[in-house]
């Protein structure tokens, strides 16, 4: 008897007889991140089973991009991944690039990267702040929303959207930046950097959120690339990957130039390019509590990445280029191309057959291989450590039903 | 991956699995038979020099002209193709492998062309090969749980076909 305590309360919970439930979760719960449906086999608080519905979203994007030039689609990538709809342009529009084997101009490059991490650090910041709420904290989310307001009121006065922007194109992007948006572009990031550090105290060091994310759904590193996961859920379990630095050379060169240090723990730490908060003892590598740094380290990661960018590109002369025109025709053959996306490695395969319309286009959701491996993680979990587990992977549903 | 050194290593394993190439291709290509697909996949994974760990994406390409007018100018057969994207993340490199199925097995409508799955070798797979016979339908033999993933159980046909008709209505909804 001396072994039971109540610090494990899964011990006290086997000990009680208890039957079978079937709980659904979803599709329409606050903390399922969009219209996903959990259905959990429970015994007591605990879950034996999870078996995730999705598909509440599909419009089939790949069947309209077979009807579309390859620009027109670019509307339909915004709606995938519609709070990084930024990176998901880029994505598409490099890959038509390498199939036509375009290259843009020295000044489009560093915009790209410059609009890229930006919008980033937004769709990170609604992670945070939704991964604060999936926990039972409100004010982190308020905190998250104001900063990525300022970043949206940056992107509409780029393009004039404030979240489908596709603004970034294929052989370029579809104006430059209005005069000015440099300044405001930088007292933003003066005023956000020392924000992040409220951030830290907030949630990363808060004794409450460690208790709820630290050691909760443990990942393995073979797990997570047997699963097919990416981003900041391959990082999160101490896999060295990040596709900007790792990639394919038409994505690598973008940020060709650029310093950053992959966001990941090797060897017991993390990089040591900023202040960063200790790792509470109780976080086991691959935890909840992981991935959610990560996220947290791409922000700072990101806004240096910013700042390189903001140099770079005022120190560019010329245009940014052309758009390639709407019935432009796409050559026969394949291409596949992966880029790092905030939520991880999205991917888009496009065959051409001499048309200007795409026979295939695919994409392949990093959301979508990132939620596959939540049975797994739920294994054995409590009721509670669901919402943790499925926030802490910060899937979007856009993306994953494509 | 690139280079014809790895070819050889895959045709020196598997005699007669590789049936056509295109390593100049923007994304060099090995086509293998969809008969070997799964040793070459386990090879691949578990013994090859690169260790292709990651399954990126599989998809499904129809290859069908509806128009009977641009369908007497095409010069393929109408065919299926299966493309997975491997990635090695001990190496970094990448591998595309292509399978050619024809669309109906037996060219009898409504039967559906199969392959072996290899959910076993990649678990992320399992989902992946529910997205292809959901919406291409393709049969994956040996899969655990092959069922529709994105569309509702009862749904009818396979939107990514080239010949699918869209319903006119769905549970007394109007799609049209």
């Amino acid at each position: 008897m001396a072994s039971l305590t109540n610090d494990d309360p899964r011990i006290i919970e086997f000990d009680v007889r208890t039957d079978e439930m079937l709980v659904n979760m979803g599709p329409q719960h606050p903390s399922t991140h969009g219209v996903l449906r959990l259905v959990l086999r429970t015994d007591g608080e605990v879950v034996s089973e999870l078996e995730p519905h999705i598909g509440y979203l599909h419009r089939c994007a790949e069947k309209i991009g077979e009807n579309l030039t390859a620009r027109q689609w670019i509307p339909y990538t915004d709606r995938m991944d519609y709070l990084a709809a930024m990176n998901m342009n880029l994505g598409w529009a490099l890959v038509v690039e390498k199939l036509m084997r375009h290259e843009v101009s020295e000044k489009a490059r560093h915009l790209r990267v410059l609009i890229a991490e930006l919008g980033r650090i937004s769709s990170h910041l609604v992670g945070m702040g939704a991964y604060g709420l999936d926990l039972g904290t409100f004010s982190p989310f308020l905190y998250a929303f104001r900063e990525r307001e300022k970043i949206l009121d940056l992107f509409e006065e780029t393009c004039g959207a404030r979240l489908t922007y596709s603004y970034i194109t294929v052989g370029g992007l579809t104006a430059d930046l209005p005069p000015g948006w440099l300044e405001k572009c930088e007292a933003f990031l003066d005023q956000f950097e020392p924000v992040i550090q409220e951030y830290h105290t907030l949630l990363t060091t808060n004794a409450i959120f460690v208790k709820r994310t630290a050691a909760i759904g443990v990942l393995s590193p073979e797990m997570a690339i047997d699963y097919g996961c990416s981003g900041p859920v391959l990082r999160g379990s101490g896999v060295d990957q990040d596709l900007r630095r790792d990639g394919e050379s038409i994505y690598t060169s973008m940020y060709d130039g650029y310093a950053f240090e992959v966001a990941v723990q090797k060897d017991g730490r993390y990089p040591r390019d900023h202040i960063y908060p200790a790792v509470p003892t109780e976080a086991v590598l691959g935890d909840c509590w992981h991935r959610f740094f990560v996220r947290m380290l791409e922000v700072v990661q990101s806004m240096d990445l910013v700042r390189q960018a903001i140099d770079r590109y005022s120190a560019c002369k010329g245009s940014i280029g052309e758009p390639l025109k709407l019935m432009e025709k796409i050559p026969v053959g394949d291409a596949y191309l992966e880029t790092e996306c905030p939520k991880g490695q999205m991917g888009f395969y496009l065959v051409g057959d001499g048309s200007p319309i795409p026979w295939r286009v695919r994409a392949r959701s990093s959301s979508f291989s990132n939620l596959s491996v939540v049975h797994e993680l739920c294994r054995g979990c409590l009721i509670a450590d669901v919402p943790a587990i499925v926030g802490s992977l910060d899937i979007v549903m856009g993306e994953i039903d494509r | 991956m690139r280079g014809p050194a790895f070819l050889e290593k895959i045709e020196a394993a598997f005699p007669g699995a590789v049936a056509g190439t295109h390593l100049e291709a923007i994304d060099p290509w090995v086509e293998v038979t969809a008969e070997k697909l799964l040793p070459v996949c386990r090879w691949l994974k578990e013994s090859s020099d690169s260790r292709f760990d990651s399954l990126e994406c599989i998809t499904a390409v129809d290859w069908l002209e509806p128009d009977p007018k641009k369908a007497a100018k095409v010069t393929w057969q109408p065919h299926t193709e299966i493309v997975y994207h491997l990635w090695s993340t001990v190496s970094r490199v990448s591998l595309v492998l292509k399978v050619k199925l024809p669309r109906w097995k037996d060219d009898l409508p409504g039967s559906l062309p199969a392959v072996a799955s290899v959910a076993g070798v990649w678990r992320t797979a399992d989902w992946h090969e529910r997205e292809v016979y959901d919406l291409s339908g393709i049969e994956f033999t040996g899969h655990p749980d092959l069922r529709r993933i994105l569309c509702p159980e009862d749904w009818e046909g396979f939107p990514l076909r080239k010949d699918y008709q869209m319903p006119l209505e769905y549970h007394g909804i109007r799609a049209k």
